[in-house]
């Protein structure tokens, strides 16, 4: 009795000497973009199982992860827009690409299979702009020889909040359709031309699978959860490619980050045969001049850990992971650009896994 | 008066006097302290809506653009959405609520009386998002096969209104919303109207009865006159959630910022837009413009209600004119 007593007591005293041997840090706060939050969750969940760090992710969209950095409220932030480099220098920002994936155009034909309806970016632009009025206009007919489209009116469904998914949706046609570029443009939220807008990637996958004759944009995951139809698109190529996994490491492969200042990079339009068009980067956010130098270094370590661990869970979600050779380029920036009050690095090369 | 009083009395009084006197100036100051909250909601409303005031002026009433890349802000669309569900929430709910109520209160058995209202109470506590559910996947789809052809077949030939009953049919529309509204307020504007009918005196409905009235003119003559107050204070009750209500609506509404003479468009109302572009806004002017709909809504709420009011109030006034 006495023996177990006093062993337990041993025991309890050594946990909480492991306990303050470790890092003081045991929780990161973040919060942004819903499109990477399930991959997120997975990372966090198994880190947590590794380290017993947790790492809590509140998937509040894009726009709210940049203004939450801004104002201090969490460790990181989280957003799948990035920020131009002159934005990032004016906050003291660093931002780094974390995960990679693809914005797919759905539909609801009656009738029509699976991948069976193609469009290019031009025609993809004009219906939704409205000017594409009934599925078997001739334009689309063209495209699509010897498919049955029937004579329905098109409803466009889009996001009705702001996000980042929009902004790479967006981005794509105002580098494809001139007049999208012209009256529309690219950001997380626009005045869309026409349509209904549905909350958040599900608000979306709800409405086109309710509305017969509808076509909306909505994250890879969501497409598959729901069984969507996806529309196969022609890339810069010229090809009609399926949005899978491999075409959008495809369009990730020969993206040049080396060059984009500030990891200021969209990946819609990328050349290769193979290429999704409408592929796109999630970013993290952190102050370079870290305010409290162990939280920031346990975020980062969280992410190196994932970079180097989180591949197989990414692919399984299908998310791309960040080649090799840009988590050596961002770790590099990390230990370059992310310093403690005192100036000193808070990622050293020795930290990395 | 007090000279009636035993000397006894007399002598407590003074403690007395100031126990009530605190006792006033304690309630005093929560009455005051609810006023003193509306100001300050209405000052940081306006505050912090000022600089979108500022940049777009007038023209922020009666724009109906909204366009996030080039920063054109105009309140209109909203304005013209909050305005028109509710004012189909009450066309519907109103005459519904009216039947339920003196459907409980004059003409249910016994029996009945008691599940249909805690079935009303019941539908009052049901979350707003759950009627927003049903809305989209229940409503819409049925709206959309049923309905709206019928409507459009009937009431879209008609001169003057046809057009607003005319539209793709899709189901989400400013008219969906509006009768999803209709649905959400009859339990509250039901409830009231029943607690109200049941004050009336028996004594009252049994000589109306005795001079040979019919159940019509009883209700008609004798419990809606004696009950006008509660009536329209529980329509006006109505109307404020109706006003304000945000997720049902988000759902089925179509959150587009467009104006059009049809029903069965996508449209949004103000809380609508608040619920979307909230979280994701970025920039001073983006921000200021989406508070200053907050601020409008605010002003539009308080219009609404104190015209009711004023309604009550030229009701009243006529009613004591015909009986003096």
């Amino acid at each position: 009795m006495l023996k177990s007593f006093s062993k337990g007591l041993v025991v309890g005293v050594a946990l909480m000497g492991a306990g303050l041997a470790q890092a003081e840090v045991k929780q990161i706060n973040g919060a942004g973009a819903t499109f990477p939050y399930p991959v997120y969750s997975q990372w966090a969940d198994a880190y947590h199982k590794a380290t017993g760090v947790e790492f809590n992710y509140q998937a509040i969209g894009s726009g709210g992860g940049i203004k939450q950095i801004k104002a201090k409220t969490v460790d990181f932030g989280a957003s799948d827009a990035p920020l131009k480099a002159e934005e990032l220098e004016k906050h003291g920002l660093m931002q780094f690409p974390m995960i990679m994936g693809g914005v797919v155009p759905v539909v609801n034909i009656k009738g029509l299979h699976v991948g069976h309806l193609r469009l290019d970016g031009e025609l993809l632009a004009d219906i939704f702009m409205g000017k594409i009025k009934h599925w078997d206009d001739a334009r689309i007919k063209a495209m699509n020889p010897g498919l049955e489209l029937p004579h329905r009116a098109i409803t466009v469904v889009h996001r009705s909040d702001g996000s980042g998914t929009t902004f790479i949706f967006t981005n794509y046609l105002t580098k494809v359709s001139k007049s999208w570029a012209d009256k529309v443009g690219n950001n997380k939220s626009v005045d869309w031309p026409a349509g209904v807008g549905g909350k958040g990637n599900q608000g979306v996958a709800n409405y086109v699978n309710r509305i017969n004759g509808s076509i909306g944009y909505v994250e890879y995951a969501y497409a598959l959860q729901n069984k969507m139809n996806y529309v196969r698109l022609k890339n810069r190529d010229g090809e009609y490619v399926s949005p899978t996994a491999e075409n959008f490491q495809a369009a990730a492969a020969g993206a040049d980050w080396r060059h984009a200042p500030g990891y200021y990079m969209v990946l819609t339009d990328q050349p290769g045969a193979k290429s999704w068009p409408i592929t796109g980067a999630s970013f993290i956010l952190v102050y370079k001049q870290a305010e409290k130098p162990a939280v920031t270094k346990a975020v980062l370590k969280f992410f190196d850990w994932s970079y180097h661990h989180g591949q197989a869970m990414a692919e399984k979600l299908d998310y791309v992971p960040m080649p090799e050779k840009v988590v050596k380029m961002v770790e590099a920036t990390w230990a370059a650009d992310i310093k403690g009050s005192d100036g000193a690095a808070v990622w050293t090369s020795s930290d990395a896994e | 008066m007090q000279n009636e009083r035993p000397a006894g009395v007399v002598a407590n009084a003074h403690p007395q006097r100031w126990g009530d006197r605190l006792f006033q100036w304690t309630t005093l100051f929560f009455a005051l302290f609810v006023l003193g909250v509306l100001a300050a909601i209405l000052l940081t409303l306006a505050w912090s809506a000022w600089p979108a005031f500022e940049h777009f002026g007038w023209h922020f009433l009666v724009s109906s653009e909204w366009n996030p890349v080039t920063l054109k802000f105009g309140a209109l669309s909203p304005m013209v959405g909050t305005l028109v569900t509710s004012l189909i929430a009450m066309l519907f709910g109103i005459p519904i609520s009216f039947g339920i109520a003196l459907f409980i209160t004059e003409m249910a058995p016994d029996w009945l009386k008691r599940p249909v209202g805690t079935a009303i109470e019941l539908l009052a506590a049901i979350p707003s998002i759950i009627y927003g559910m049903w809305g989209l996947f229940v409503f819409a789809p049925y709206f959309t096969d049923h309905i709206q052809p019928l409507m459009t077949d009937t009431l879209g030939v008609l001169p003057l209104i046809g057009p607003m009953f005319q539209g793709p049919p899709i189901g989400i529309s400013v008219f969906s919303a509006g009768f999803i509204l209709a649905i959400m307020v009859i339990p509250f504007i039901a409830a009231i109207m029943r607690d109200v009918f049941e004050i009336v005196p028996r004594t009252l409905k049994e000589s109306a009865y005795a001079m040979g009235s019919t159940r019509w003119e009883v209700i008609w003559r004798v419990v809606l006159p004696y009950t006008k107050v509660g009536v329209i204070g529980g329509i006006m009750l109505g109307l404020g959630r109706a006003l304000g209500e945000t997720m049902a609506v988000t759902f089925v509404i179509g959150n587009a910022h467009d104006l059009h003479l049809s029903l069965f468009m996508p449209g949004n109302t103000i809380s609508s837009t608040l619920a979307n572009e909230f979280t994701e806004a970025d920039g001073k002017l983006y921000t200021s413009s989406l508070i200053a709909l907050g601020f409008l809504l605010f002003v539009i709420t308080v219009i609404v209600l104190s015209f009711a009011r004023l309604l009550l109030m030229r009701l009243e006034r006529t009613q004591g004119g015909r009986k003096a």
